[in-house]
Parts: C-alpha cells; structure tokens; sequence
C-alpha cells in the first residue's frame, strides 16, 4: 500500500535537552524522520525545546516549536496547529512518556489526534512491567525472575523471595535506567531499595534475579503495517549483563552464537515485536544469554527508535529513522528502496562484512567525588564508533575514535609506574603478588578503563581464563585483545630488525590495527618515521564501502571506512571538494552543538556546488548519516586517520573550525603535511591559544583583560598568583569545557591544584587570571571575511562570572548591558576579528564590572552557543561561515549587520548531578552540563520560565523558600526576598541570613540546619550561594540534597533573580507558544 | 604456512593455510550470512564448490555434533578472511581447524575476502583452486581453466545416499536438543538430490515419517513405498545435467502431492516443462528477500543455487507464486491443478531465519487435502 492520503499533518516530538542516555541520537533519528515525511509532502510540525539540534532549523519542517517539552505547552501547540498524526517514536523515552501523557489525558482524542508509528497500547504494553512480563509469558518467552515493590516491606519480601545475592534494584520509569543498581550486600540492598522507591515517578522498583555475568545481546527490529518484519542487525555486547547498555563496548554483528541460537533468538525477536504490537518502525530487544547453557531470556523492549537504532544504522548503511518514519505513514518494507543498492528494497536484512565496535566515552574526571565503577545506570556521555575487517583492528579504531589520548593498547597509568622486569616503564611486563591483586581488584567491577586494565592483565601473564572468571567477558573477545598484546611484544623485540620494504610486516600489523602513532610507541621512533617507512613498504589505507550486503550488489552510497588491506574503492571524482573534519564523540563541553555546525557547513557547501567530505566517527550524530554531506567517511579523527583520507581526495580546502578541539588540535600538524587549511589560519588560532601572544595582540590593541600571568612551574605560579592577588582562576592551557579550571581564592589551595593541574598536562603551562568577583559575563559570537566583520549575537549570562560559560544561562538580547557597555562590546569583538584576521566564526568571552569591559577569552572557532544564537538571530552563522571560507564575502551572502531580535532568548544548560551520586552541584569554572535547552518569547520573564521548565526545572508558584547565603550575598539578596514574599512565599533562612532580611524588613522565619529543614519541611525552592572555597563544601549537603529532592535550587543571585521574573510571569499569565517560522518573520518584517 | 587461491582468469590471492593442507580445486562462491559455517560446509549442495564467506570472522563458534547439515561436510574449500582458533561457545566441541582437517577440507584465511567476492560480482562465479603447495601461477591458473564449469555436470549421484533410508528426528529446540517424530500422520517418500537434514526434521515437524530414497530411484519405486506426498531436495549443480531426475518427476505428476525445495524446486520446473539458466553468481546467503505473491508478504530466506527457473518458460498449468526482491527471479511455483508446489530458497534455513517454515505445513496440508 503506498502512503496514507488520510492524514496531512503530523506532529513530531523531539527528544529535548542532551543528557545522559539521552543524547545526539534523536537529533539524527528526527531529522531524518523530518525528511522522510516532507519528502512525502505531508505538513510537520516539530517540538523540541534543544536549539543545538539540526531538527529544529526551520527549514526542517514546516512548524518549529522550540518550546519545552512539556504535556500542557504540547496541548497548546495541539490546540494552534490540529495535526492529524502524532509520531512519537523518534524522540526517545522523553516523545515517548510525552505522547503517553497526552494520550491518558484524553488530550489526542479530544483534537482528533491519530497516534502512528506505535500505539498507546503497544507502548505501554513495552514500558510496564508487568504488562511485559505477562505478554512474554503468553509468548512462551523466559525473563529473569523478579518482583514488583511499591514499599520497603514489600522489598524486603521481594529479598527474601529471590534467595540469593547479588540482586538488580530497577526504579520504574526513570530515564536511561537512573537510579538502577545491583546490590552485593545485604546493606547495599537495604539502602538501594529505599533510594530507589524514592526515585522512581511512581514509587514502583523492580527487584529482579540478576543475570549478572550472563552474554548480552541487541536486535533491531522493524515491522511494516503488512507484518513483514526485519532485523537490522544482531549487537553483542562486549560487556556482560550488569554494565548498561550505554556504557558496554558493543559489537556488530554478534560473534558467539551459533546459526541456531541466532534463529532461536531472532524468532523470539518477531514473537515480542508482533506480540507487544508495535504496528510499524523500529523497536529494540534486549536479550541475556546464559553462557554455559544458552538459556534466553528476554531483559526489555524499546518500543521505538533507540541509541542502539541510531549504532545499527551507522554500523549497516540501513537507515532506520528514515525508514521507520515511511512505515509509519503507510509504505510497507518492500516498497522502500534501499538507498545503498538502488535496485534492491529496504526489506531485507543488512550483512556486513566488517566487523564494527562502539566503545563509550566517559567523564568521570569531571566527577572526582564519584567512583569510576560501571553499573546498570549509564554514565557515558558519548562514544564513538569504527569499522574494520577484523575485530581486532575495528576496536584499535575505535580506541583511538575516543580521544582519551590513546592510539592503542597504551599501559594505563596505574600500572605504569609498578615493578618491572626489564626497567621500562609504561611498556614493560609486569610482575609480582601486589600487581596480580591491583590488577584483578580494578577488573573485579568494570571500571571505564578497563580495555587499557586487560591489556595490562595479559602483559602481566594473565590467560584468557583467568580473565573471564574474573570479567565475565566473552573470551572470544579476550582472546583477540591477548593476540594484540602479544603482538606489541614482538613488535618491541623485532621492530629493528624488520626490513625496511618488509610488506608482510606492515600489512600484518596495520590490519591488525596498530595506528602509527602506537606502532612509534612501541618502536620508540618517531610517528612521522613509521608512516614513512610504512608508505615505502607499500602498505597504505584503502576505503571501503558501506554497502548493506557484504558487496553482493553494486553500492551507490559514498559512505567509507579505511582498512590496510590494499583495495580501494572511493573513487576520487574532479569536483571542487571541501573537507570536514567532525568532533568525534560527544564529551561535556564537546557536543552536539558542534555537530551542528560541521552539518550546516557541509548543507551550506553542497548547495554552493562543492563536494563536500565528512570524517566524523560519532554513531549518534547527523554529520555521520550518509546523506548530509556528498562522502562520509566514517573515521578516527587522529593525524593517520586524516591524513589517509586527505591523500585519497586531495581536498581542496579543510575546515577545522567546526568540530570544536578534535580537529583544531590536529590543524598545525595537518598544515605541515600540506593539507590546506580553509578558514582562519592555524596560526591565528594559536595566537589566540597562546596566552602571551594574545597578551601582546591586547596591548597593541589597547584592550583590558583581567591581570593574568602564565606559570611552568609551582614557584613561578606562586608568585603570579601573588603579584595579581587572590582570588584567582586557574588553569592548564589548550583546554575545552573548562577541563581543570578552578577559582583559588588562597595559597595553600593554589598549591594543591598545582600538583594535580602539572600532572594533568606535562607539555603545557598553567594559566593564571585575576578573578573577577561578581562581574557579568558575556559571550559574543561573530562572523568575518577578512574585511568586515558582523556580530551574531550579544550573549548575557545570567550567572556570574565564574560560572562556566557551557552551564551558564544567557539571554539575548543582552538583559542589563548599558548601551554604551553593548558599544564597547561590540568595538572590542570587531578589533579583535580583524587583528586576528578571522575567515569564519569567532567567539569572545567578555566579563563586564561597572562599566569596565575585560576579555576573557577569545576563540576562533565555531563555538558552543552558535546554534542558540542562530536560532535566535533566525540566521544561520555556521552556513555563512563555511561559505566564507570557501571564498565568498558577507557583503555576497548579505549579512552585513548584526540582527538584534524583537523578542527574548534564553538559553539554560542542562546538568547530569542526578547520575551521579554523592557529586557537589555547584556550578564553577569547570564545565559539566550535558545539554542545553531554550526558552524564546516576548519578554525576558516569560523566555526564561521556559527555558527553566524545559531544563526540567519546575518553578514553585508558592510555598516556602529558603535562604542561605554567605555575608556578601545577604544585602544583594533582600530584594529576592522581598519579591518572594510580595508573591506569596514564606521565607526561611539560616544564620546571619535572618538578621540581615529582618533589617531589611522582610518577614522571615529562622531555621537552625539547613540540611535538616530540607529534609522536614516542604521546601518549595533554596537560594544557596557561595564566596568562597571553604563555602563550597559546607553547602554541599543542602544541595545535593535540594537536587535528590527534585528542588528548585539556585547557587548564584543572578539566577534567583531571573527566576523569580519568571515566576512572576507564571503567576500573572498563561504561557503562549509560537513557532520559530513566526519569530524570525517578525523579525525579518521588522529588519 | 602460506596458500594460495588462484582463479580461472589468472587472478590470485595470497593468505594464511588453514584446516586441511593440498590442493583444493572448484567453482568458487561466495556466501553472505554471518552465522551458520558449520551447516554451510555440511551442505551437499555446495559439493564441487570453495566457498567464500563475506563475514570476516569465522571460527568464533567452532564445531558441534548437532549442527552438521549432512553425513559429512561436501564444501571442498573455505575462503575467509580470519579464523579464529579458540572458539567460544557453549555447544561447541571442536575447533574449526580440527574439524576440516578430519574432513580434508583445505581453508585459506587472511584473503581479501571482500576484493575477491567484488571480483565473483563483476566477473561472475569461475572456477578457482587453492593450494598450500605449489607457487606456480600459471601452472595453477591453467589447472583452474581446465576445471570446466558446473553446466551439464550431474552432481547429484557424488552426494545422494545409495540406499534409502528412514528418518524420524525433529527439530532442535534450545535446551532439549532435537525432538522425535511423535505419532507421524503422513508417509513422505523424499528424493534425496542432496538433503538437508533440516529439510527431514522439518518434514517431521509437520507430522510426516520420510522415507529418503537416491536420486535415481525410479517413479514406480516410489509409488510402490505409498506416500501420502513426494519431496525433492536441494542439491547441487546444473538442474539440466540430471535429466533423469525430472524424468521421473514428470511421472510423479498428478499421482501424489509434490513439494519441491532449491533442485528439487528447478527439477520440477524441469518436469513441468520450463527451462532453467545459470545466474552470474548466484544466489547464497541468509537475506534474501522473497514476495509471496499470493499473500503479499515478504519473508527474508536462506538461499544457495546457481541456477534458476527461467519465468518466461513457464506457461499453462504452471504459476509462479514467489519471486525474488532483488532480481524477480522466480522463487517459487505451483501448478494449477495438481498440489504441487515448490521454491527456489529454503524453508528449512539452517543456517538462515525461520520465515518460510509455513511451508511444510502447507505441503501437510495438501497431503490432508488430497
């Protein structure tokens, strides 16, 4: 049956802010869902409250609602656009619980709303439970034993039920499993058990038999409305069962089971997918297999697009979002083309004839408070992806994909400094008791490094079966990484003897996966030498195709990985072409946003007729579908990587500035090598890198920056920090996010982080600035040609100065800047392009005291906030900029003059504290948001009340609100205060607080112990700052325990000024939604 | 120790022995699933054929006793790009490697396995040798070119059983291993062109007791054992080339229900007076999708056949009732009068999904009806 003609107008939810389990993956699922259904001529409407998402630009679809994600402002956009169809499957578990709501409130029905794609019954059919639980038994299908609790005796009965330990704790409906735990110990259980009844939405936990240790495995299923159902592709997980799924190093296809057991669990895959109901799309499955019987069982469904849908899609070429969004209107598998092939359909099942491996990238650095331990509750942020003929040469990829510094089976750190046989250390074997036990204490629970800890293992003697006892893990994949090590032996002892021309040699160890730069290691020459040597023995990369069917059929789709096999099969056309380097796996203070970007440059390039070039290896992004730029090649963002493919296409021009510090980091090396850089040169971007040359430039400029040194050394540091006086902000150069960065405000402070900061980065200096107490910090972006240069956008923050700029709120227009503050901003921003002779975006940090403009920091890049202000300004500037670059002038493309909008954006940062236990919430100079949110509307108030409540924030309209402040704080808060009251709220606050909002007149009640009120009293918001580092851990328990409790808290005036604006507006007004389309009309009309 | 496969067209790629060591001489193909050697190279119908796997890793299973598809296995040569020597899986009681050297199989790995299957799809399937021996190119590509191809080569009497036999095991099921016939209904006399073990299990999944009789066992025979229905096997080779076979279905027509599966499916087009051609390289693999054109569904299917009923051949009482997706090469049919049907792919899968397992209740069905 061809498309539904019934229906013309569907409304699409997207996933909101990126968190933890929730990230990238629904920007790419929902802009091709967005494609599929315009290419089909139906009218979209789209909700989504992220701005760093390439969905949400408007030429997307034809109603962009960046408004939050919300049941009651979802009803309103119901109520304005009276879609015919809700399709809410390719927004993640946030569309899904979205849609359900909507459905249960009767909001769908009373609009006439269809629900597509899934129905309301099927999907709550998938999420409940015991609704599951019921229907696999139906089915004739194994789960792990468990029992529903909705109270602590319940639990304990549960306990005793289920006999032995260990036990999984399962929070119902919390998002990417949070809050799920295993307990080991009876005391684990007791605590586990309470946390998570208090947690879960619906006080309901699952306490389940634990299959811990068990081979898990993933199917991507996709059903039409003709019950032709597919697999896109079996996923193993490298990680047995007890390490979330998020967080396991996974692999495509499975590699341990056989035919039978394949079709066994294939076959339960149709009986769940047909069963649950799901009528058409993608669903994901999740099976456990016992490995000493291969007894199955079924862990759960997603019934809808998934993380696991968007790796599937990367891994075979088969577009899942895409196709899921046709079958949702009507079309059946076998009338969709299959992209790759053109002659074949899309209903079939992909075989690949690589081997592909994601291994996730995680952050525990920025949490020192937390431990490094993986669990049923996810904590990456990111990962990355590589293909490769061979396991063992696609995980040494997607080793080096990560970014962590590490080309290979690096020794890790702990391990380097032990006993060694022969005296070399890092490399060297290692032996002896003490080893043995650290070595098997930090695989005994999986920690995030614990590839590098195997690699280790087997150096230090350890067999393959040892290491399963003690992992858990496959040893068919064990074994792989023990043939690694092993190599890397032989490498160390034979490499001087290998002739130079010896082929077999280098084809040996390069399909093996040895990247240049470990093979220099091992070698110990240097990297440049090993390519050469490699190049003169012949041995050079070739791409292949990603073609869906192991090159049974010719494949049209220029989608590529390398292999040092030999063939080539990219063929390099004659068209212009302009390569893009991409940002690899998403980190904090690295993310979507500049995916963003890298998708705009190449949509901007295409269009002017060049052909453009992605290298990404992010599995969740936009960059990394097939058809967003004109080749994709699906690579490690390392210096071999890059320069293979540069010598494969000889691009024209290279942009670097998009992908945020992956591919500037490479900028310098690749210009030695010849490869042209386009854009702002390597050697502007160093000066602005460089803390003394832009000192420098800034003199000649006349322009003020705070007082600041820069130290190599402990003493040298000191004495900075004391010639430019306390309290000062420190920090190790070359830096993104904030990594490292602190306020000291004494010595003694100063000389701790000295030891850690040397550490952390033994090539670089320390940076040290005056901190500016109290200053308001602005972020600029602006574009320029070489000639002139145009603002984008004027960015206040609402926090302090201090506050990183990433987890910083800021409005635009700017909320408080005087206009002659504005003025200086804007003279400051233009000198500094033209100095620096930018091509392309710039962003700069200003901090504003009084009327004093200082710069903070400046940056020639593409930065964070370049969609906000895009969305905001209604034009794109990462397009504008690619196409700078590639030669063309502002005046040409007709912006010469910056868009101050008629109405107020904000833009919020969304943090992941609830992720990870027992870590400080206080926000700093160090980066830690996930994702960003946005609130657009008339007045600031309005803007930035949905900006909170599409962070997940509920703002109280009454109750009681606590204060806690230092000295400094108490007098600049009373007006907070104040209009608190005026709004109804009861005031509470502890110590001096009280006095002071007494002198000031404000009714308020005294409370002793803060941490104890929290815990009493329904506190409905706390206002909490902080002056200084001894602060900083006596309010630690307030909010920490304000975020478990899911309340308002505000750690900085500046907030809990906008908030009570907000909370103004929420009070007097109904909130109204208006489209992105409407906004930038207004303002082009107005312009 | 090194080997080479060496191409009719002079072609060569170097890699790695495994397995048996010799020289293995065939039509080289190449098979897409990711899952399942063990059944492939246990597949008459590969006999006379080495065999390229496009999944990279191979070995990561090793071997079991209940996973051989035959008597023994009939692939006479493996192609793939690594073997893994230390299997890992729960079943497993042997290495590949052991395996094919009890069987005298010769394995190459470290072959670029995909430039190769990339040359097959250009140049179609030829004739190939692998040797740990002999360096000698010319030598070996001239032995490959005088190998000659499977057209009009009857491969049928290398592999079918010599004498009948009966068959009463069932399907595997995890856990409890193959089940037995329980209280059979029907009485199956099966050709065996080549057998699948699976094709057996799947006939007694659908309440049959199977008599498996040779290729050239004459239609009076079979008649004279009273089966409630007739089966023709897989098999391998050119359909053309065992004319004695379609001889013998042509009597059959009319007198029983007739289910015919990969030869027997072309044999009975045969039989039915349709013609059949050899395709450029085949079909083999477990992803091949097939419209039933009765119903409209599409069920993805385990294939293996060089040869294919022609469409255009067909005509009267014949109808064709599956095609392929890929190519709209026929995949099934049926004659309009008779209960007789048959298809080009293969519902007992092993390896490959269960999709078409309907099949065997359809034929239980028309042995009910008849």
């Amino acid at each position: 049956m061809p498309k539904r003609t019934d229906i013309e107008s569907i409304l699409l939810i997207g996933s909101g802010p990126i968190i933890i389990g929730q990230a990238c993956e629904f920007d790419y699922s929902g802009t091709q869902a967005l494609k599929a259904l315009r290419e089909e001529g139906y009218r979209v409407i789209l909700v989504n409250s992220n701005p760093a998402t390439i969905m949400t630009d408007p030429e997307f679809a034809d109603r962009t609602y960046v408004e939050p994600l919300d049941a009651g402002v979802v009803t309103k956009i119901i109520e304005a656009e009276r879609p015919d169809a809700l399709l809410p499957t390719l927004g993640g578990q946030t569309a899904l619980n979205l849609a359900i709501e909507l459905a249960e409130t009767g909001v769908l029905e009373r609009y006439g709303v269809e629900m597509i794609g899934a129905r309301l019954e099927a999907i709550k059919k998938a999420e409940d439970r015991d609704r599951f639980k019921e229907a696999m038994a139906r089915i004739g299908l194994d789960l792990p034993r468990s029992v529903y609790v909705h109270s602590f005796e319940e639990a304990l009965a549960a306990r005793a039920e289920l006999a032995s330990l260990p036990l999984i704790i399962r929070p119902s409906r919390t998002l990417g499993g949070s809050g799920a735990n295993i307990a080991f110990t009876e005391d684990e259980f007791v605590a586990m058990a309470r946390s998570g009844l208090q947690i879960s939405p619906v006080h309901e936990v699952l306490v389940e038999e634990s299959v811990l240790g068990w081979k898990e495995f993933e199917l991507e299923v996709m059903r039409d409305h003709k019950d032709n159902v597919v697999i896109v592709c079996p996923i193993e997980n490298f990680d047995p069962m007890g390490v979330h799924t998020g967080d396991s190093i996974t692999v495509a296809p499975a590699q341990t089971l056989t035919d039978k057991e394949y079709q066994v669990m294939r076959d339960a895959a149709l009986r769940i997918i047909r069963e649950i109901g799901v009528d058409t799309g993608g669903s994901n499955i999740q099976f456990a297999v016992n490995p000493d019987n291969g007894r199955l069982v079924v862990i759960e469904m997603n019934p809808r697009v998934s993380r696991s849908s968007a790796l599937a899609s990367k891994a075979t070429g088969f577009p899942i979002a895409k196709i899921a969004a046709k079958l949702a209107v009507g079309y059946t598998l076998d009338e969709i083309p299959n992209d790759v092939t053109r002659e074949t359909p899309a209903c079939f099942e992909p075989t690949i004839d690589y081997v592909v491996v994601k291994v996730p990238r995680f952050t525990f650095e920025k949490f020192p408070q937390t431990r490094d331990v993986l669990t049923t509750q996810m904590k990456s942020v990111g990962e990355a992806m590589s293909m490769g003929r061979t396991f063992k040469e696609a995980l040494q990829k997607a080793m080096r994909s990560l970014e962590t510094n590490s080309y290979g089976f690096e020794q890790p750190e702990f391990a380097a400094t032990l006993r060694s046989d022969d005296g070399l250390p890092g490399t060297a074997r290692v032996a002896g008791g003490d080893v043995e036990a650290l070595l098997e204490e930090r695989l005994h629970r999986p920690r995030s490094d614990r590839l590098w800890t195997l690699g280790a293992a087997f150096r230090a003697g350890f067999t393959v079966s040892r290491l399963y006892a003690l992992t858990g893990i496959d040893p068919w994949f064990l074994q792989h990484i023990q043939a690694i090590i092993e190599k890397e032996d032989e490498i160390r002892q034979r490499f001087d003897d290998i002739a130079e021309a010896d082929r077999e040699f280098w084809a040996e160890v390069k399909n093996m996966g040895f990247s240049d730069k470990r093979l220099a290691e091992l070698s110990g020459r240097p990297e440049d030498d090993i390519r050469t040597q490699r190049m003169n023995a012949g041995v050079l990369a070739g791409f292949r195709t990603v073609d869906t069917c192991g090159a049974e059929f010719e494949a049209f789709t220029p989608y590529y990985y390398s292999t040092y096999e030999g063939t080539q099969e990219s063929r390099r056309s004659d068209r212009r072409k302009i390569m893009i380097l991409g940002g690899g796996p998403n980190r904090i203070g690295q993310g979507i946003e500049f995916d963003y970007c890298c998708v705009q440059a190449a949509f901007a390039l295409k269009e002017d007729g060049f052909e453009t070039l992605m290298v990404n290896c992010n599995p969740e992004t936009v960059s990394t579908d097939y058809d967003t730029s004109d080749k994709l090649y699906f690579e490690p963002l390392t210096l071999e990587d890059v320069l293979n493919i540069a010598a494969q296409e000889r691009p024209d021009g290279v942009i670097v500035q998009f992908g945020g510090q992956t591919p500037l980091k490479l900028a310098l090396a690749l210009e030695r090598a010849g490869v042209p850089i386009i854009g702002t040169s390597p050697d502007s971007i160093d000066l602005a890198e460089d803390r003394e040359r832009f000192k420098e430039l800034l003199e000649e400029l006349h322009l003020r920056q705070p007082l600041n040194g820069t130290a190599r050394s402990t003493d040298e540091a000191l004495r900075v920090a004391e010639s430019i006086g306390y309290p000062v902000l420190v920090r190790p150069s070359y830096v993104l996010g904030g990594r490292a960065m602190e306020i000291v405000y004494e010595e003694a402070k100063l000389r701790e982080y000295l030891v850690s900061a040397f550490q952390a980065s033994v090539e670089h200096p320390v940076l040290i600035d005056k901190f500016l107490d109290d200053a308001t910090e602005v972020d600029v972006d602006a574009i320029a040609d070489g000639e002139r240069v145009v603002i984008g956008g004027i960015m206040e923050h609402i926090e302090r100065a201090g506050v990183h700029s990433g987890d910083s709120a800021c409005s635009i227009p700017p909320r408080t800047l005087s206009p002659a503050v504005q003025a200086e901003i804007r003279r400051q921003a233009m000198a500094l392009a033209t100095a620096l002779k930018v091509r392309g975006l710039m962003n700069v940090q200003f901090a504003v005291k009084g009327e004093e403009v200082y710069i903070l920091e400046v940056n020639p890049r593409a930065s964070r906030t370049v969609p906000f202000v895009s969305k905001a300004i209604g034009v794109s500037l990462a397009k504008l900029a690619a196409r700078v670059m590639a030669g063309r002038t502002l005046h040409e493309l007709g912006f010469t003059k910056e868009i101050v909008p008629p109405h107020v954006s904000v833009k919020e940062s969304v943090l992941p504290f609830n992720k990870f236990a027992g870590v400080d919430t206080l926000l700093g100079p160090e980066m830690k948001s996930t994702g960003e949110v946005m609130g657009i509307d008339q007045t600031f108030g309005k803007a930035f009340a949905k900006a909170q409540m599409a962070g997940g924030m509920r703002l109280p309209d009454s109750g009681t609100a606590l204060f806690s402040l230092p000295d400094q704080h108490r007098q600049g808060a009373a007006g907070i205060a104040r209009s608190l009251a005026a709004l109804g709220f009861h005031i509470a606050a502890t110590g001096g607080t009280v006095d002071s909002f007494k002198t000031a007149g404000i009714p308020v009640e005294a409370v002793p112990d803060i941490d104890d009120t929290l815990r009493r009293k329904a506190v409905a918001m706390v206002v909490n700052t902080h002056a200084n580092e001894s602060y900083r851990n006596d309010g630690y328990l307030v909010r920490r325990n304000a975020l478990d409790r899911q309340i308002p808290y505000f750690t900085t005036l500046a907030g809990a000024e906008a908030a009570v604006e907000a909370i103004e507006f929420l009070k007097a007004g109904e909130l109204t939604v208006q489209p992105l389309q409407d906004y930038q009309r207004h303002a082009r009309d107005r312009a | 120790m090194k080997a080479t496969l060496t191409l009719a067209d002079g072609t060569s790629f170097t890699g790695r022995s495994f397995g048996s060591e010799g020289e293995a001489a065939g039509e080289v193909v190449f098979n897409t699933s990711m899952t399942g050697y063990q059944e492939i190279l246990t597949d008459p119908s590969y006999e006379g054929q080495l065999v390229t796997m496009t999944y990279p890793q191979i070995g990561n299973v090793g071997v079991n006793p209940e996973d051989d598809e035959s008597r023994r296995p009939f692939v006479k040569g493996f192609i793939v790009k690594e073997y893994c020597p230390v299997p890992s899986n729960w079943r497993a009681t042997q290495a590949l490697h052991e395996y094919m050297r009890e069987h005298r199989i010769v394995g190459i790995e470290g072959v670029d396995t995909r430039a190769l299957v990339t040359h097959i799809r250009k140049r179609g399937a030829q004739e190939g040798i692998i040797s740990t021996a002999r360096r000698d190119q010319a030598a070996l590509t001239e032995k490959a070119q005088r190998l000659g191809g499977l057209e009009g080569r009857d491969l049928v009497k290398n592999v079918s059983c010599r004498e009948p036999y009966t068959w009463d095991q069932g399907g595997w099921r995890m856990g409890s291993g193959f089940a037995r016939a329980d209280a059979p209904e029907f009485h199956v006399v099966a050709y065996d062109y080549g057998i699948k073990f699976n094709i057996l299990r799947g006939l007694v999944e659908a309440g049959c007791a199977v008599t498996v009789v040779p290729a050239w066992t004459p239609a009076e025979e079979v008649l004279a054992l009273e089966p409630h229905g007739i089966f023709l096997s897989n098999g391998p080779g050119d359909p053309a080339a065992v004319a004695y076979a379609a001889e013998n279905v042509r009597k059959l027509v009319g007198r029983r229900p007739i289910f015919g599966i990969c030869l027997g499916h072309q044999i009975l087009g045969l039989a039915l007076g349709g013609r059949t051609f050899k395709l450029k390289f085949g079909h083999h693999g477990g992803n091949q999708p097939v419209m039933d054109l009765t119903t409209g569904k599409v069920e993805i299917t385990t294939q293996n056949h060089g040869f294919a009923v022609d469409a255009d051949s067909l005509e009267g009482a014949v109808e064709v009732t599956h095609v392929n997706l890929n190519d709209r090469t026929v995949e099934g049919l049926r004659h309009r009068e008779h209960p007789i049907f048959s298809v080009q792919y293969h519902p007992e899968a092993s390896p490959g999904p269960h999709d078409a397992d309907y099949l065997f209740e359809r034929f239980r069905g028309l042995m009910a009806g008849a």
